[in-house]
């Protein structure tokens, strides 16, 4: 029984991790730009937000309404103002321009919010759960899966049937070629980061409502998504929720053979794949 | 008649390496002009400064008159312009009617003349494997989409850049007997070749570059071997 709890635990957690890992699948996985400030990010939105919800006395979804178009907002002028001006076949310039700048973010991060760690208040949702036998399923993270689900659908449909989808991927097989057929890819890309962090903005909150977050924190978000976008198979959108939920499961039982062993399990799983398929679940090599 | 597309004094730039030195051409409407010249002499870097792919000074690119060096691919295109890159430049990962669909996308405001369909006809093999990934068809097939994607960005001036390189006969005079077609449709065409006489036949006027400049013009059926062969490798005493 614990096991089929674990495995239930792994699955919800992995939605989540799909949250981060979605905005990671369109930069990294399909326009191939590392961009490590993703988790910092993150952590700006849900500070942001926290802060929002004290300020303006909103409830969560009220917040998801507003931290959305703000996410979308900060990652098109991320992609306008710094990531079109170092994107290349080298990824070593956006390296190091994310680099400092997820610095420059984390510091800022301590200046305006302290160290502390905050929460976002839910007003009784973070508590709720479904009783079945003697398996607990939280409210929260069902509904977290529920909308990872949607947006990995969504974001999916986005990049095989829609001009902006084709586009995208033209740009990120060959930017010239795709020039020269008229697309302009700088103004593709500012829109493609835009709803990149755009779907940070639904992590954040998630990652507020479901446990804390601090400035520092954003590190391993970044990791996490990275693996699962690894695990998935690079440019399938569907391949970095696979491999989020790989990463889910991994913890959630590796927590259950030893609480220390979970977040290790989840990084052996990714190198084992790493070694045994490096092309990832869903790529082609 | 304005022309459709002319260089004034046209110069590139690889660094610190020059490509061309003061290239002047014009091509009128509807006119067909074969550009030919050897390994190196600049036929490409020609065709990629009129893309903007390379940086140039405004006036020394001008569409129907207008300065357009410098301007960023994607308005060249809207201005009209189309490409069939060298080396094709396939989208990978994409399949044939992908391909096409990212040049319907994106096409010039121009009425649509081409359409899928008048594509699929033209190069009846696409509409078969219109679902396969572009990277899994043959050298010849995949110059077809290359052309057809081309031609579905509506331009009133089609670039080509040797689309018979690396093909069999058969297949490059498959692929030649289109070009009527595409006259017809008023849509003037540059067609860089390294093969001579496939260039005067297919053309009306020929250009020929040496070293990143012009050194002969005139009608195709006007010019004789001996010219072109000067022209070509420079002076009479170039190759023994
Ligand atoms: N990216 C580049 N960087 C530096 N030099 C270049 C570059 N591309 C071309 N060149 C140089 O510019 C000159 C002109 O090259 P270009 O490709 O335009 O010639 P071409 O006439 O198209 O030749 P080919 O028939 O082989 O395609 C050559 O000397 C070439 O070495
Ligand atoms: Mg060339």
């Amino acid at each position: 029984m614990q096991w089929l709890d674990g495995l239930i635990q792994g699955v919800l957690l992995g939605g989540l991790y799909a949250q981060y890992a979605l905005g990671m699948a369109l930069m990294f996985g399909v326009m191939r730009i590392v961009n490590l400030t993703h988790g910092d990010l993150m952590i700006l939105l849900a500070l942001i937000g926290i802060s929002l919800s004290s300020a303006l006395g909103i409830g969560p979804w009220m917040v998801l309404v507003l931290l959305v178009p703000l996410a979308a907002a900060i990652g098109w002028l991320l992609q306008r103002a710094v990531l079109n001006k170092v994107v290349s076949e080298d990824p070593l310039p956006s390296l190091i321009a994310t680099f400092g700048l997820s610095v420059a973010l984390q510091n800022a991060m301590l200046q305006v919010w302290s160290a502390d760690t905050r929460s976002l208040p839910g007003g009784g949702i973070e508590q709720a759960s479904w009783q079945i036998g003697s398996i607990y399923i939280g409210v929260l993270p069902v509904i977290v899966l529920v909308a990872a689900i949607c947006l990995t659908g969504g974001l999916s449909q986005l990049m095989s049937h829609t001009r902006f989808g084709r586009a995208l991927r033209a740009s990120a097989a060959d930017v010239e070629a795709a020039a020269m057929t008229g697309v302009n890819p700088k103004t593709v890309y500012a829109l493609a980061t835009a709803i990149a962090v755009g779907v940070l903005g639904f992590a954040a909150v998630f990652q507020g409502l479901r446990s804390t977050v601090a400035p520092a924190d954003g590190a391993a978000q970044l990791i996490y998504a990275f693996e699962a976008v690894i695990i998935g198979g690079m440019g399938s959108v569907w391949g970095a929720f696979l491999g989020a939920m790989v990463l889910g499961i991994s913890q959630s039982i590796g927590f259950r053979i030893d609480p220390g062993f979970g977040i290790l399990a989840g990084h052996l799983v990714f190198l084992l794949v790493l070694a045994v398929r490096p092309q990832g679940i869903f790529g082609r090599n | 008649m304005t022309p459709i597309l002319s260089t004034k004094g046209l110069t590139a730039f690889y660094g610190d390496f020059q490509a061309l030195f003061g290239v002047d051409v014009e091509i009128a409407p509807g006119e067909t002009v074969a550009l030919i010249g050897a390994n190196g002499a600049g036929k490409s870097t020609f065709l990629r400064s009129i893309m903007g792919l390379i940086r140039v000074k405004p006036e020394m690119i001008q569409l129907d008159g207008r300065p357009v060096g410098g301007e960023p691919p994607h308005r060249i295109v809207s201005g009209g312009v189309a490409i069939v890159p060298e080396g094709r430049r396939l989208f990978a990962g994409m399949t044939v009617e992908e391909n096409l669909r990212v040049a319907i996308d994106n096409a010039s405001g121009r009425d649509g003349t081409w359409t899928l369909d008048r594509v699929f006809s033209l190069f009846p093999i696409l509409k078969e494997k219109r679902r396969e990934p572009a990277q899994r068809l043959s050298g010849g097939q995949q110059q077809m989409v290359s052309i057809g994607r081309a031609l579905l960005n509506q331009p009133r001036l089609l670039l080509c850049d040797e689309i018979s390189l690396g093909l069999a006969p058969r297949v490059i005079r498959e692929i030649y007997e289109i070009m009527p077609e595409i006259s017809e449709a008023g849509t003037a065409v540059v067609l860089v070749e390294q093969d001579v006489s496939l260039a005067k036949q297919a053309s009306d006027r020929l250009y020929c570059m040496l070293e990143g400049r012009i050194t002969l013009t005139g009608r195709s059926g006007e010019i004789s071997r001996d010219q072109i062969a000067a022209a070509y490798f420079g002076g009479s005493d170039a190759v023994a």
